[in-house]
């Protein structure tokens, strides 16, 4: 999968960042979001993105699949400039799965028309196939004999597992989580976490914005602190949870653990 | 006051709180407790809930009205609900056309409508804003007056030098009374895309999918539900708006019932029986339809 990806040809190699972030800058008006965040992703990797309310957690992921522009710096996937007009987004997001707080289903079609859906219409890929790879995809997220259910039918948690399959079934190289288990509750956060933790095992690269730290520091291979736009520590999750060093995040530790 | 317990369905309350649009789409008030009462209170104001009873109970004062006429003998009632009986006929043959005329304007107004509406969503500025315009333009005129316009400087033929095709002047009004359906409708649309969360555009776009796509499989699949009820709405609105046309001569239900009075010598005990029966038709038309709207609206409201 990080061969040659039709657009432009990059010459990225596995031995390489597969997410390079590099002095982000994001303004929504006069508001300055993102000052200057840089970060690598390397492929098979699990990135966590901790940080309060408002610190630009969300805004950073959002803009490496182009769900929103910077204005200033560098991001790539796999070689291939984010930021690049001449991008094909499109070409983009068929490398960059995410997933949202807020599920986002579409609920006019059934859990498997749901995950069946990109692949067949963007991907133009055989139906039969498709739908042989997504019902493998719903036992993998533990929800069979819901195939037929309706997103309105499903618990929220049952509904991001769709929305994980979903995203899966486009064969990401890089999957995008925001704040997924944010709007669950406290019972059903648990199964969401279990099949994210599933795919990190398998070495899909994963960057999560979350607030569940015991999460981060048993999955992630490394976790970033952000605060008021920019990253104020960074570390394995040994180092950052038991020996950290900036006052900041010592007090946001010391409030939610 | 009426025993009712919840104004409005739960479900109904989230989907307010989430839609974003100003717009006449699918914002029920009608609670689901209103059993047994005409007025229903919701929001501190009073709504008249009228109930298929209602409408039997119109059309026995109607009945019992004419009963009496009959049995009372009085001046020239009997003569008049009988002089109404042999012309009903005529009448309906009349109404037959505003049926006519709504189903066509209807026709062309919602496909006109459904486009002009794609186009104020559309992502090209210039497109949106002529659009909008447009729309806004009709939306905002009196019908009287776009009726007038339309039959008045429309020709009553067209010669294409081997042929002359005549425009009949019902084909005018058809076309007069497509404008303001199509701006409406294409509100309608309009109002029911921007309804949607913008979730369902960010997850389509992360999924790669192309805007042509996401608007044609995603959105309005979606949509669909959300328009018919203002859709039958504006169709109601139509029906009822087409004795307008009577104005300019159009033989429908108006002009024929003039018509029949004034051959039965216009006398004055013609009006009310005549009139009457007039409302009384376009009411059974019509009301079936607009219950048959309230009846979609709940079952949408529900589901989402």
């Amino acid at each position: 999968m990080s061969e040659q990806s039709g657009n432009g040809g990059t010459n990225w190699t596995a031995d390489q960042p597969m997410v390079s972030i590099k002095d982000v800058h994001k303004s929504f008006g006069e508001l300055e979001v993102l000052k200057g965040v840089s970060m690598d992703v390397m492929k098979g990797e699990c990135i966590c993105i901790i940080g309060p309310s408002g610190s630009g957690k969300s805004t950073l992921i959002r803009c490496v699949n182009a769900l929103n522009d910077i204005q200033g710096g560098s991001i790539t996937v796999e070689g291939q400039e984010v930021n690049d007009p001449a991008l094909n987004k499109l070409e983009l997001r068929k490398k960059v799965g995410m997933v949202f707080q807020q599920y986002n289903l579409f609920p006019h079609k059934t859990a498997l028309q749901n995950i069946m859906m990109a692949p067949v219409t963007v991907l133009k890929q055989n139906p039969v196939e498709v739908e042989k790879r997504a019902r493998e995809l719903i036992k993998k997220v533990r929800l069979e004999g819901k195939e037929d259910n309706y997103p309105g039918e499903l618990s929220g948690g049952q509904q991001q597992r769709v929305a994980i399959a979903r995203s899966l079934a486009m064969n990401p190289d890089v999957m995008l989580f925001d704040e997924v288990t944010a709007a669950l509750d406290p019972e059903t956060v648990k199964e969401v976490l279990v099949t994210i933790q599933d795919l990190a095992e398998e070495g899909m690269t994963c960057i999560l914005v979350t607030h569940e730290m015991g999460f981060a520091r048993e999955v992630a291979n490394h976790i970033y602190f952000t605060d008021k736009g920019v990253i104020v520590e960074h570390g394995p999750p040994a180092t950052f949870f038991d020996d950290a060093k900036d006052p900041r995040t010592q007090e946001f530790l010391g409030q939610i653990l | 006051m009426l025993g009712i317990k919840t104004p409005m369905a739960p479900g109904v309350r989230g989907r307010q709180a989430q839609s974003k649009t100003d717009l006449p789409v699918l914002l029920a008030f009608r609670g689901k407790n209103n059993k047994d009462g005409l007025f229903v209170h919701h929001d501190g104001r009073l709504f008249v809930d009228l109930k298929l009873r209602h409408g039997v109970m119109i059309f026995a004062v109607f009945a019992l009205w004419c009963g009496a006429a009959e049995a009372a003998k009085v001046g020239g009632f009997a003569w008049a609900t009988e002089s109404l009986f042999n012309w009903a006929p005529f009448i309906l043959k009349g109404f037959s056309l505003n049926i006519l005329i709504s189903v066509f304007a209807m026709l062309i107004g919602t496909i006109a409508g459904a486009a002009l509406g794609l186009m104020q969503v559309s992502l090209m500025a210039p497109v949106r804003s002529g659009s909008w315009l447009f729309t806004q333009f009709f939306r905002n005129s009196p019908w009287l007056v776009l009726l007038f316009c339309v039959m008045l400087l429309f020709p009553f033929e067209i010669d294409l030098g081997f042929v002359i095709i005549p425009i009949p002047d019902w084909i005018k009004a058809v076309i007069g009374f497509s404008l303001p359906v199509m701006a409406n409708i294409s509100e309608v649309v309009r109002g029911a895309v921007i309804s949607l969360p913008s979730g369902q555009w960010e997850s389509a776009e992360s999924l790669a999918f192309s805007r042509r796509q996401t608007m044609w499989m995603i959105i309005l699949p979606q949509c669909i539900k959300r328009m018919i009820p203002p859709w039958i709405n504006w169709y109601c609105i139509l029906t009822m708006a087409t004795p307008l046309c009577s104005i300019m001569g159009v033989e429908e239900s108006v002009t024929h019932t003039v018509q029949a009075m004034n051959a039965l010598g216009d006398r004055p005990e013609l009006l009310g029986p005549f009139y009457f029966f007039l409302l009384f038709i376009h009411f059974v038309f019509t009301y079936p339809i607009a219950r048959y709207s309230i009846t979609l609206e709940k079952k949408f409201a529900v589901k989402i």
